[in-house]
């Protein structure tokens, strides 16, 4: 190839690798800007703190607002441990060549690939057609169902089923990530394992586990599908009074303003703002988490 | 020290090794190795790369427990007693034998936090005592005086001179009375090599202490005996002095006079 055609070449492979990498930028740019523009005019403090009003053609979204709010903490606050124990067995208990943590692998690699609305109908089906139903039966009163229906706690364990991979390989991961000579140092100095594990590994792999904090949380809190059948409601003049009450839902809200409006001229503007108002509550969460993380890791790091 | 007077001392036998063997799977790394540790005597074990002499240092604190694979026939004693057939078990005999390894290892936390660690998970909680501890410890690593001033700083911003010190500093605050060094000195320059060398003439004072070495002249200036591993095998153990002038065996006179390794 002669000088000239090989600068060609390159110039048009920066080109093209460039041009790709700007979609993503322009797409999120455009979305970002519309959904703003749409939605800026509509926003205010009455909307954000007010329930919705003349079947959903006026006032605001606070329950929604809340029943999102509280939903991710559930899930995140039962996600956790359960996500954080199961990576901390298969690296650190598990014996190498063991069966069990190879199954647990292989589970955890496909639970991350099944459609979300397949974890709703799970959701639906174990949580409140088992677990639910036969808490009512050993509970309640003949006859009345007070767990076994859609709620908040069954909404939030099924995004957490549904998150729970996330949490166990970047837990893995920062465990993995943790030197062996400090393991080595630890044991060394007449620790036994589980003082190595609660001393030494576990604040150093803190980063890296709230790392799988924030994927989960914004995985989790767009999520509708899998709280469709399991706690969401259409509308609630009332918040949600326990972890047995539905609850609404920022992702449904949209879903029902957009296709249910009796109004659609009405609605659009609600619609533009709730969207905004989604947005900037997954991003505030994202962001707590990555500044949390930054501070944590900055302490690691500098160890005290 | 000349041959005579390490005789004529005859210090009692801390720790010893009967028969060890050790493999990773079916590679045999140390065959068959006797050797005693006297007491308050510095032991170093010599060798080319991959001789076995990490292997047996490892285990004579278990540390080749860790390691998958890896399995050990024969026996090791402190104080005559067996530390393998589990009647002293793995944490409490790091209790008593220390470590000290190749590349400075502090834990990302404060100066104050590494040395008290071992005395932290052996359930040492008063505080007083703790400072005081601490302090003699790194006192006795020659540290001291280097940083009494940001104990509770990051030791992840001492050198790496000063981070060895503060892993023996770590090592002796436990008290051990046993001291196993893999290479302690082996990434630090000749100043603070010879700041743990100095260290090793003062410990000895006090513990038991085997350091594995690449370095001829520095097993020549720190121990009293020295020990020739070779390809898994114990080759020659004696004293230093006639370890490295009047070697009993070929193979070890190659060694020292460094015509292989």
């Amino acid at each position: 190839m002669k000088l000239a055609t090989r600068k060609l070449v390159g110039a048009g492979l920066t080109g093209a690798t460039g041009a790709a990498a700007l979609i993503i930028v322009i797409m999120l740019g455009f979305i970002l800007w519309d959904v703003v523009a749409g939605g800026w005019t509509r926003l205010s403090l009455e909307f954000v703190t007010q329930a919705p009003t003349e079947g959903m053609t006026a006032g605001g979204i606070f329950p929604a607002i809340y029943g999102t709010a509280v939903l991710t903490l559930l899930m995140t606050v039962a996600v956790m441990p359960v996500g954080v124990l199961t990576a901390v067995y298969l690296h650190e208990y598990a014996p190498r060549d063991s069966r069990l943590a190879e199954l647990v692998r292989v589970a955890v690699q496909n639970l991350a690939g099944v459609p979300s609305i397949v974890f709703g109908l799970f959701g639906l089906g174990f949580f409140i057609q088992f677990l639910g139903r036969n808490l009512d039966r050993a509970l309640s009163a003949e006859g009345v169902l007070r767990f076994g229906q859609p709620a908040l706690v069954w909404a939030a364990l099924t995004l957490a089923v549904l998150t729970l991979p996330v949490v166990i390989v970047s837990t893995e991961e920062a465990l993995r990530a943790v030197p062996r000579e400090w393991r080595d140092a630890s044991l060394a100095l007449g620790a036994t394992r589980s003082q190595t594990l609660a001393r030494v590994i576990l604040p150093s792999a803190v980063p890296g586990i709230l790392t799988g904090a924030i994927l989960a949380v914004a995985r989790g809190a767009g999520e509708v599908a899998p709280i469709l059948f399991t706690g969401v409601a259409y509308f609630l003049p009332d918040l949600p009074n326990g972890p047995f009450s539905q609850f609404m839902h920022l992702g449904y809200h949209v879903y029902v303003l957009a296709t249910q409006s009796t109004d659609v001229e009405a609605t659009k503007p609600l619609l533009y703002a709730t969207v905004l108002v989604l947005l900037s509550l997954t991003f505030l969460l994202n962001l707590i988490a990555i500044v949390l993380r930054a501070r944590t890791r900055r302490a690691a790091a500098a160890g005290t | 020290m000349s041959p005579d007077t390490a005789t004529a001392a005859a210090p009692r036998p801390k720790m010893e090794a009967r028969k060890l063997q050790i493999a990773y799977g079916t590679k045999v790394a140390v065959k068959d190795v006797d050797l005693v540790l006297p007491e308050k005597r510095v032991t170093a074990l010599i060798g080319p790369s991959g001789c076995g002499k990490s292997t047996f240092l490892r285990a004579l604190n278990r540390m080749n427990d860790l390691i998958p694979g890896a399995t050990m026939q024969g026996e090791v004693l402190l104080d005559g007693e067996s530390v393998v057939d589990g009647r002293l078990d793995a944490v409490e005999l790091r209790r008593r034998v220390g470590m000290v390894f190749q590349k400075s290892n502090p834990f990302p936390k404060s100066i104050f936090e590494n040395v008290a660690y071992g005395l932290r998970v052996a359930g040492m909680n008063d505080k007083g005592l703790l400072l005081e501890r601490v302090i003699r410890s790194l006192q006795g690593s020659a540290l001291w005086d280097e940083v009494k001033d940001r104990l509770h700083e990051s030791a992840m911003g001492l050198s790496g001179g000063q981070q060895q010190r503060l892993c023996i500093a770590r090592a002796l605050a436990i008290q051990p009375e046993v001291l196993l060094m893999d290479e302690p000195a082996s990434a630090l320059d000749p100043i603070a090599t010879a700041k743990i060398e100095d260290l090793i003439h003062e410990l000895k004072a006090k513990y038991t202490i085997a350091i594995v070495t690449h370095n001829m002249q520095q097993a020549a200036r720190v121990s009293d005996q020295t020990a020739f591993f070779y390809m898994g095998e114990l080759v020659e153990v004696g004293p230093t002095e006639q370890i490295f002038t009047n070697p009993r065996e070929p193979r070890t006179e190659d060694y020292v006079t460094g015509k292989f390794g």
